[in-house]
């Protein structure tokens, strides 16, 4: 009877002692959810601690100005050659009729 | 130009005055917050960039192969829009690193890939603007070498250990970022068309000037 209670009493210690051992392994096995893997929106309040709005508003101006300013550049480029397209095409025409 | 031209000018500039409403609808992503939000420009700008280096490519071998000039201006046209594709990339990248990561660069694997894919086509152009005679022909060999080099961009932040997010980010995206994601993805790429078909009549008017020059030479 002694031993049966000794037993007991060392696989209760031994189940107290190993399922904190045995729960961190297993949070150890899950592996940490990160931005670089998946995306997940946010819940409840917003929460920022370093100002991000100057860095997006930035972003965003740099794409709207990098093709204006190309646009731009295409449509002077463009009325220049049509500029000289029309002064050779004169010369030609002028030299036909002589 | 094709009459299709002004009604896709129409859509692509409704899409781009929508872009940033739905852009601010969108949910916050829960570790980087409003930062994340660059994403529905940057990546949609990288992937404009990179089919610009394979138009840029493909361009460049159907002229090298079979002579045809107007593959030549087509090609040079997509090298002018892969640069500008990447100087939008390579800025706001760092404008997203500086508060996700806490630095403006990082040498990693698809950072420092990406600049040097952009600069292969910064070498392209210059060679187009100050290489003389046959310097076309080179040319067409350097895009060939820089489209080649875009899928080892791609692929570079699954192989490589990098700050940079994977790419199975976007195919994970949720519902309501997916959405945002892909109306960004067409409106870039709606753009791009556009410009391309512009940058590609500038080139051919080029063509018809140099041939009016030496009509009147004759």
């Amino acid at each position: 009877m002694k031993r049966i209670k000794t037993f007991i009493v060392a696989l209760i210690a031994a189940v107290a002692l190993l399922t904190p051992v045995a729960a961190v392994a297993h949070d150890q096995q899950q592996p940490p959810k990160t931005a670089d893997t998946e995306y997940e929106p946010v819940t409840g309040e917003e929460q920022e601690q370093l100002p991000a709005a100057p860095l997006v508003i930035g972003a965003y101006a740099v794409v709207w100005l990098a093709v204006i300013v190309y646009l731009w550049s295409i449509w002077r480029r463009l009325s220049q050659v049509e500029r000289e397209i029309a002064q050779v095409a004169r010369r030609i025409e002028a030299g036909g009729r002589r | 130009m094709n009459k299709a031209f002004p009604l896709l000018a129409v859509v692509v500039a409704a899409m781009l005055a929508y872009a940033p409403v739905m852009i601010a609808r969108t949910p916050y992503e829960s570790t980087m917050g409003l930062v994340q939000k660059i994403f529905y420009f940057h990546a949609p700008s990288g992937i404009v960039m990179f089919l610009s280096a394979f138009v840029c490519g493909i361009a460049s071998a159907v002229f090298l192969f079979k002579r045809r000039a107007s593959a030549d201006r087509l090609a040079l046209a997509a090298a002018e829009l892969t640069a500008l594709f990447g100087v939008i990339v390579l800025i706001s990248g760092p404008l997203w690193a500086r508060k996700a990561w806490g630095v403006w660069w990082d040498w990693d694997a698809r950072l420092t890939m990406s600049l040097v894919l952009w600069l292969i086509f910064m070498a392209y152009l210059l060679l187009r603007r100050y290489g003389g005679p046959g310097s076309d022909r080179l040319a067409a060999g350097v895009a060939i070498f820089g489209a080649a080099n875009v899928p080892f961009v791609y692929w570079s932040v699954n192989v490589w250990r990098t700050l940079h997010p994977k790419t199975s980010v976007v195919p994970r995206l949720p519902p309501e970022m997916r959405g945002t994601f892909l109306f960004c993805t067409l409106t870039l790429l709606g753009l791009y068309v556009l410009i391309l078909a512009a940058r590609t009549r500038l080139e051919q008017r080029r063509a018809e000037l140099e041939s009016l020059h030496l009509a009147l030479e004759d």
